[in-house]
């Protein structure tokens, strides 16, 4: 499907159920640059959809359309009105010089909440985000991570049907990270859909469904399991990197070294002092990347 | 065999405030090491006392069997959060700049940079620029690598491949020490050392450091009555696919709080991430809050 659509309806496609929100085949181009060719991804109500990929792999400019902030060039893009949607882009979109609580009135206001109820749902989260004891504080005297906390709280706040958030943990210490995933476990468990991006897998593995993205192309989609399962080839655990041209197939894991085998079936057994193993996420996802290089797969 | 790092009972006071306490940690040659810890855990003062730019206020500090100066600095290869690249140089000046200061010969740019080779680095992708800073921190082959969040924000193919060159500096002799936030990446370390409120609160493999822990996986019908549930119990939630996992309590506490909701309570082997927030929470609290 071609054509020129970024549109703004809720979208039932089977005429019952909730709305699935989502970009269809969407086309991005930026002068000569490709950004985002023919790329699909739903969002479900109550789920976390993961994009994974590199800088430069198109994450945050299927983002900004799915936020709106960019119309595609071609494609269609299924999202709330912009008052049902909460975005965070990649500078995180915080008043540098208002408080925490003050960003958050701000927002509320803006969303036409009542403050009553503002200031509930923002000591909530504030609260279990460890920002409690900073909510007098400005926020640009936040910690990076901190921050990151505050505009994820701030897009959420309205509790919105769709949220999408660009990398918001890029950076985060373990601590804040954790509390950046339990606001984002909260606004999905209370019906939102989630977008988020990552360039870390174990935080993808923790999503319903993963897009995985490479120079504007997706590379795969589905649930971790249906990833891992859709691996071409085998790989080998080896103890010391291969020679030659293997050597373009392998890369360092965990202290010993992955071969990946792309014209074996996953059940052949190996020769000696090479085994088979069940790739995890992180092996499927760096094939997908080593299939997609010239030079990489045959 | 000695150590090219190694700090002994290092403790390091700002004020009334004591960033680091009675720290001891050791890098040997060809060995890497992750030093892990939230914001604020010390990781960032004791590196700084490894490298000489901060002095300890008791216990020592050694590299490679003397104390820090601009001799020891001069055997070490640094890749800064920031990178420390120079934004509008290209990246073979920038080596040329780097290969000056420490009187090293010029080094070959590494593939992946070299058509970059003429463009200015600030305008490089994330993945290139970090490409640079390694080949730059590694130009005058030193002996101790000293690596803080290496790969940040790059892709997983892109993070394979730059932990290909750390393996390789270790393999040919060099100690590495990587501070991340980021328990993939802890997962390439030999050894690690986990830091909270300043003290060490555990070291070794990442399979020693989470040895038999178990924790709770909840697959339930509807995963957001289940997170509503256990919420509402006062127990940690986390998501994990289309799951939950509840670090810390036991499955009997799950079902009272799961009631009639349909679900599979199982235990599983603890990752090194909830491993890692059982330690540190141990921890007291620190004495200034932020």
């Amino acid at each position: 499907m071609t054509g020129h659509d970024a549109m703004v309806a809720a979208a039932r496609p089977d005429g019952a159920g909730p709305p699935a929100w989502g970009a269809d085949e969407v086309c991005v181009v930026y002068g000569k640059t490709v950004a985002l060719d023919c790329v699909t991804v739903a969002a479900l109500p109550g789920q976390v959809t993961a994009v994974v990929g590199g800088d430069g792999a198109g994450k945050s400019t299927l983002l900004r359309c799915l936020a709106g902030a960019l119309t595609p060039d071609s494609g269609t893009v299924r999202r709330p009105v912009k008052e049902r949607s909460g975005y965070f882009p990649a500078s995180s979109g915080i008043y540098p010089d208002l408080t925490v609580a003050e960003n958050l009135d701000f927002r509320a206001r803006g969303y036409g909440i009542s403050r009553q109820v503002a200031r509930q749902r923002a000591a909530e989260y504030l609260d279990r985000a460890g920002l409690a004891r900073a909510s007098g504080r400005l926020a640009g005297q936040l910690s990076g991570g901190m921050r990151q906390k505050l505009a994820v709280i701030a897009a959420m706040l309205h509790h919105p049907d769709l949220i999408v958030l660009d990398e918001p943990t890029t950076g985060v210490d373990p601590v804040s990270r954790s509390g950046l995933w339990w606001l984002i476990a909260r606004a999905a468990a209370e019906g939102c859909a989630i977008v988020l991006a990552t360039t870390y897998l174990d935080e993808a593995e923790r999503c319903a469904s993963v897009l995985v993205l490479d120079s504007g192309t997706v590379l795969a989609s589905g649930t971790a399991e249906k990833i891992v399962a859709a691996m071409p080839g085998s790989l080998r655990a080896v103890a010391a990197r291969p020679e030659g041209e293997p050597a373009a197939r392998s890369w360092r894991r965990a202290g010993t070294w992955r071969g990946w085998d792309p014209d074996s079936g996953r059940l052949d057994a190996g020769p000696a002092g090479r085994h088979v193993i069940t790739p995890d996420l992180q092996d499927a996802v760096t094939v997908a990347a080593l299939a997609a290089t010239p030079g990489g797969a045959a | 065999m000695s150590a090219l790092a190694s700090c002994s009972k290092v403790t390091k006071r700002f004020g009334r405030f004591t960033a680091v306490r009675e720290v001891d940690l050791q890098v040997g040659p060809g060995e890497i090491v992750g030093l892990l810890g939230a914001n604020g855990a010390g990781k960032t003062t004791l590196i700084r006392m490894l490298l000489g730019l901060l002095s300890t206020s008791s216990g020592e500090v050694a590299l490679f069997g003397e104390p820090p100066s601009r001799l020891t600095r001069s055997r070490i290869g640094y890749v800064p959060q920031g990178l420390g690249l120079y934004d509008d140089l290209s990246p073979a000046e920038n080596m040329a700049f780097a290969a000056a200061i420490f009187g090293a010969g010029g080094t070959a740019l590494p593939a992946p940079v070299r058509p970059y080779a003429r463009e200015l680095v600030g305008s490089l992708p994330l993945g290139v620029q970090r490409q640079v800073a390694f080949a730059q921190a590694l130009a005058h082959h030193p002996d101790l690598l000293v690596l803080d969040e290496p790969t940040s924000g790059v892709g997983p193919l892109s993070r394979a491949r730059l932990w290909e060159t750390i393996g390789d500096a270790a393999e040919a002799g060099a100690g590495v020490l990587v501070t991340t936030h980021y328990m993939e990446e802890a997962q390439e370390c030999g050894r690690l050392v986990i830091m909270a409120d300043g003290r060490v609160v555990a070291a070794g493999t990442a399979a020693e450091i989470v040895g038999n822990r178990q924790v709770i996986v909840v697959e339930a019908e509807s995963w957001s009555a289940a997170f509503r549930a256990l919420e509402q119990a006062g127990l940690q939630v986390a998501l994990a696919g289309r799951g939950l996992r509840v670090p810390g309590a036991s499955s009997a506490q799950v079902r009272r709080a799961l009631g009639d909701l349909p679900a599979a309570v199982r235990q599983v082997p603890a990752t090194l991430e909830e491993r890692f927030f059982e330690l540190t929470q141990q921890a007291p609290a620190p004495e200034a809050a932020s």
